[in-house]
């Protein structure tokens, strides 16, 4: 049945006269995916700007520049998230900008209760900015000056263990916010804008090296969106690898916005969450921005399939959509996912509304809230049902399945084992 | 403090124990039997292929044909004398499996398929696929052994993506105010999965004293006593003839060193290493350095050690391919075994034969070291509950590996009694599960690449393929089509060898004795730097490159590894390129 209609899928789109051409919806998809990264780069930016200025002359009000920017910072860049799967340059750089968990005492103060430094990870409360020289694996770091390339290469993922990060959004989020200590409680960080001050004003300590630190991170940090942004450019190597095969290209659309979705949005970062009730559940958890870390990664999969994408200057990016294309396959078909999408975006909107009313997403997560466990689960179940709906998006195009193919090989001879 | 040497394990030599002595276990009771069918046993036509003339459809009759797969089964104990009992055939069933049976005809193309190549010119066509559509990209950092199965679909990748999520949770003691993920210890190893299975990769000796030991253990047990009363695996492997050394938890320790506790509790001990340089001359003025450990066990926490207690170093092993190992048909693993040695090529292989907690029957064991656990699902709620101390529906002692003896640690406090039931619940083991099942195997680098093509074919004439098989096929599967109907390559016959004294752990596990150990697949071997940042083989991780690791090879491997050793440098080269790409 399958094969049958896959069949008649790929008939009805290559005889179809006037199809939305794959290449122009590949171009869309690559032009958005280039605008993206640029504004995240140009948000960055202003973040360094701001935290310039906050080391020049720390300040109350300069510090809640630099978060307010953070915050900003993480509306584009989410929306990128969905070129992650299905791209594998974008997956193996990723880890570097956006990894969490983290077990922030690798870079700073943290509570005494924080615990755990000791037999888990010994680099947990291992605390770079407090310490100069340290021991790792066996080896004498001298970290006397903090660098991107000490962050990078030396500290990030230390002894293999994940929790390491060193690097990236959310090593930024935790040097601005702190420990985010009230559990599933109202609250978010609240390091004090002292952390930064000079001489005797300073409070935690080593306000100097934290202060080196968090510029070393943010110049990682927008040395790895240039990079990035490059790839996606005219001539850039993601575009290229997108672009060099039509179909392959259309796969790995969809493999974004079904991986995204389903496993590491509904799945890693709603649903885990809600089966522990655990506040470091939490994607963005000291800054309590995780509704917009969700909204955002959901509205960039709507991106990805409109062909359309807001920037933050408020001009549009937009194409030949992955829309048009399926819809010419299969109106229903369309139809079908454009209003799952809608949906979704309801459904985050929800959680988005409730959190910016008071109602952090930790919170949610409490156990016996049933309120803020239906929110989320709401949440899930439209993810789900969009991927549903993705999967008939690809059987509609004849695209190579994204699921099991190969998995009944040994009949098909010719195509065994792949 | 106890102190223990490498074991010779020489048969029938009295134990020689005591502070900063070797320790020499008794080899007699280790003696796998000896002897070839009677000629009234009855087989079962459809579970034996012999490999002499494996397109043969059926069974005939009559002692001359039995070959060595027979002689096999029969020393393993799947058939016993009398009338073919339930029992007898328990072992040899897929219980763990959802098994759509596979037709003659497809069985005769997968005996084509599988046969070991001889034709090294050029890849075996899908060769760059070792785990068939299951098979993902190679990424170049890191996260090679991280990804899920190439063929899975969005929902199961949901799946994979929450049980990777409570892999890496870190546990906490009780109680604490995130009922979810409190109950760890109260004594425990390591607070996560992923703390020991580092990048779901491989874990890694303690490079000093002060270094984390958090990715090894040590397992530890005593001979069983006479009086003993015989546990249900004893008492089938005996009806089966199958004369395996008995062995027991330790009475106080249990059935592994635990080296870290919870606040308030005694760790049980330290694990300590030393090594002593051992060089070896190789061919055209080559030579290497073996690093021979000891293991002693230093503070021991709940009084003395015992003096007859055994002690078996391991390092966490890769956790990528466990769904396709665990989907190869049993009788395509037992149709290597050869414990007899009949077909006199010096390689025996024995199946491991378990208890099965979850399917309460015996079944072949295929993970860990030395195969003590049939199933994915096993292996991972023995660890949970031996490793960091929490509790699941199939192991459902809060105080994890504690004992009796182990007052303290059995009061607790524990995580368990809330909602979940188990300190891990049904949901969480069945997802963790799931993701270890799905953790992918990495495409081959440089398939076609001269040098390495002309590395494998030295592992295949050097004899590395009579316990390295290089192939099989996945039963065919409902309901988990990740694993179904995939030609794999993961380089391993999944059966117990002598490995000699050298790598003797002197310490009996089911059916292995003290010198035996499953052959470990190969796949992905070769990128094992990248994930985990060092090259460390073996159960022990005493070896320092896959160069040392052959050396190690002893008993059953030993003419291979002469081989190695004697080679012309440029072959011996070769090989370790072609197991880099693996």
């Amino acid at each position: 049945m399958k094969t049958s209609l896959t069949a008649m899928a790929l008939v009805l789109g290559f005889g179809a006269p006037a199809m939305a051409g794959k290449a122009e919806v590949l171009e869309t998809y690559a032009d958005i995916a280039h605008a993206g990264y640029e504004d995240s780069l140009l948000k960055a930016r202003e973040l360094q700007a701001a935290i310039e200025t906050l080391l020049a002359d720390p300040s109350p009000e300069a510090l809640n520049k630099a978060r307010a920017i953070w915050i900003e910072a993480r509306v584009p860049y989410q929306q990128t998230e969905v070129y992650r799967f299905g791209n594998p340059i974008v997956d193996d750089w990723e880890g570097k900008v956006n990894a969490w968990p983290l077990d922030e005492g690798l870079i700073d103060y943290v509570d005494t209760a924080y615990g755990g430094a000791t037999d888990e990870n010994q680099l947990a409360a291992l605390n770079v900015v407090a310490n100069p020289t340290f021991t790792l694996s066996g080896e004498d770091i001298d970290a006397s000056e903090i660098t991107p390339e000490l962050l990078a290469d030396r500290l990030h993922e230390a002894d293999a263990v994940e929790a390491n990060v060193a690097t990236g959004y959310h090593a930024i989020e935790f040097l601005l916010w702190g420990q985010d200590l009230n559990g599933t409680g109202p609250g978010a960080g609240e390091r004090p804008w002292t952390d930064y001050a000079s001489g005797d004003a300073c409070t935690g300590g080593n306000c100097d090296r934290r202060g080196a630190y968090l510029t070393a991170a943010t110049d990682l940090l927008i040395s790895d969106l240039e990079w990035m942004t490059a790839q996606w450019a005219e001539g850039g190597a993601a575009r290229a690898a997108v672009t060099a095969d039509e179909d392959a290209g259309i796969v790995a659309m969809l493999t974004g916005m079904g991986s995204l979705s389903y496993g590491e949005q509904a799945g890693e970062r709603m649903k885990l969450g809600v089966m522990l009730n655990d506040p470091e559940e939490e994607h963005d958890c000291f800054s309590d921005n995780t509704h917009n870390s969700h909204f955002y990664d959901g509205l960039g999969v709507r991106n990805v399939y409109m062909g359309e994408y807001v920037r933050i200057d408020g001009s549009v990016v937009s194409g030949e959509s992955l829309s048009s294309l399926v819809a010419q396959s299969d109106e229903s078909v369309d139809a079908t996912l454009r209003t799952d999408l809608n949906a979704t975006m309801i459904e985050l909107g929800q959680i988005k509304a409730a959190a910016e009313a008071g109602l952090s997403y930790d919170q949610m997560l409490a156990r016996g809230n049933e309120d803020g466990e239906a929110l989320i689960m709401d949440a899930v179940d439209a993810l789900v049902k969009q991927t549903r709906s993705i999967e008939r998006a690809v059987a509609a195009l004849g695209v190579a399945q994204i699921g099991f193919e190969g998995s009944d090989s040994l009949d098909n001879p010719d195509a065994v084992f792949q | 403090m106890i102190t223990r040497t490498r074991f010779s394990n020489k048969p029938g030599k009295t134990p020689d124990r005591g502070p900063g002595r070797a320790a020499i276990l008794p080899g007699a009771i280790l003696r796998r039997p000896r002897f070839c069918p009677p000629e009234d046993i009855k087989i079962m036509p459809h579970l034996i292929r012999p490999k002499t003339n494996p397109a043969s459809p059926r069974f005939r009759p009559g002692f001359a044909f039995l070959s060595r797969s027979v002689c096999i089964v029969l020393a393993a104990g799947m058939f016993s004398a009398a009338p073919i009992s339930g029992a007898g055939a328990e072992a040899l069933e897929d219980v763990h499996l959802d098994v759509v049976p596979r037709s003659e005809s497809e069985a005769e193309r997968i005996r084509k398929v599988t046969a070991p190549t001889t034709e090294f010119d050029a890849p075996e066509p899908f060769e760059t696929n070792p785990a068939g559509a299951a098979t993902v990209r190679a990424r170049k950092d890191a996260d090679a052994f991280s990804l899920p199965s190439g063929n899975i679909s969005f929902g199961h990748e949901m799946d994979f993506k929450v049980g990777n999520g409570l892999f890496k949770k870190v546990w906490v003691s009780s109680p604490a105010s995130t009922k979810a993920s409190d109950g760890l210890g109260p004594v425990y190893n390591a607070r996560s999965c992923q703390r020991c299975h580092l990048k779901d990769g491989r874990g890694h000796p303690p490079e000093d004293d002060d270094d984390s030991r958090v990715s090894m253990f040590l397992r530890l047990s005593v001979p069983a006593h006479a009086d003993n009363a015989m546990t249900e695996i004893e008492t089938y492997l005996a009806a089966q003839g199958i004369d395996t050394p008995r062995s027991r938890p330790d009475p106080v320790y249990g059935g592994q060193l635990q080296d870290l506790a919870v606040t308030g509790h005694a760790a049980e001990g330290q694990m300590r290493i030393t090594y002593e340089e051992v060089q070896i001359a190789l061919s055209d003025g080559e030579s290497a350095t073996l690093h021979a450990p000891s293991y002693r066990i230093a503070d021991p926490g709940y009084g003395p050690l015992s003096d007859d207690l055994m002690i078996s170093p391991r390092v966490a092993p890769q956790m990528i391919g466990l769904g396709l190992i665990e989907a190869i048909p049993s009788a395509d693993i037992l149709a290597k075994a050869d414990p007899d040695d009949l077909d006199g090529d010096g390689i025996s292989g024995r199946a491991q034969i378990v208890w099965s907690r979850a399917h309460e029957r015996p079944m072949m064991g295929r993970f860990g070291w030395k195969a003590g656990n049939p199933t994915v699902e096993e292996q991972s709620a023995s660890a949970f509950a031996g490793d960091i101390g929490i509790s699941n529906p199939l192991f459902p002692g809060a105080a994890g590996d504690c004992t009796p003896a182990q007052e303290v640690c059995i009061a607790g406090p524990h995580g368990d009694g809330d909602e979940r039931v188990f300190e891990i619940d049904r949901e969480g083991l069945d997802l963790v599960t799931f993701y270890s099942q799905n953790l992918a195997v990495p495409a081959r680098r440089d398939v076609d690449d001269p040098e390495v093509l002309r590395g494998k074919q030295v592992f295949y004439e050097s004899g590395c393929i009579a316990c390295h098989s290089p192939k099989y096929v996945t039963h065919r599967l409902e309901g988990q089509d990740e694993q179904s109907f995939q030609l794999i390559w993961p380089y391993s016959d999944f059966l117990l060898h002598d490995m000699g004294p050298g790598l003797a752990d002197g310490r009996p596990e089911g059916v292995a004795d003290g010198q035996e150990w499953r052959t470990p697949p190969l796949w992905g071997i070769g990128l094992t730097e990248q994930v985990n940042g060092h090259t460390r083989f073996l159960h022990d991780g005493r070896a320092r490159s896959l160069l040392e690791a052959i050396l190690w090879h002893g008993g059953e491997a030993q003419a291979a590894r002469d081989r190695v050793v004697a080679m012309p440098a440029g072959a011996r080269a070769a090989l370790i390129r072609f197991l880099e790409s693996l």
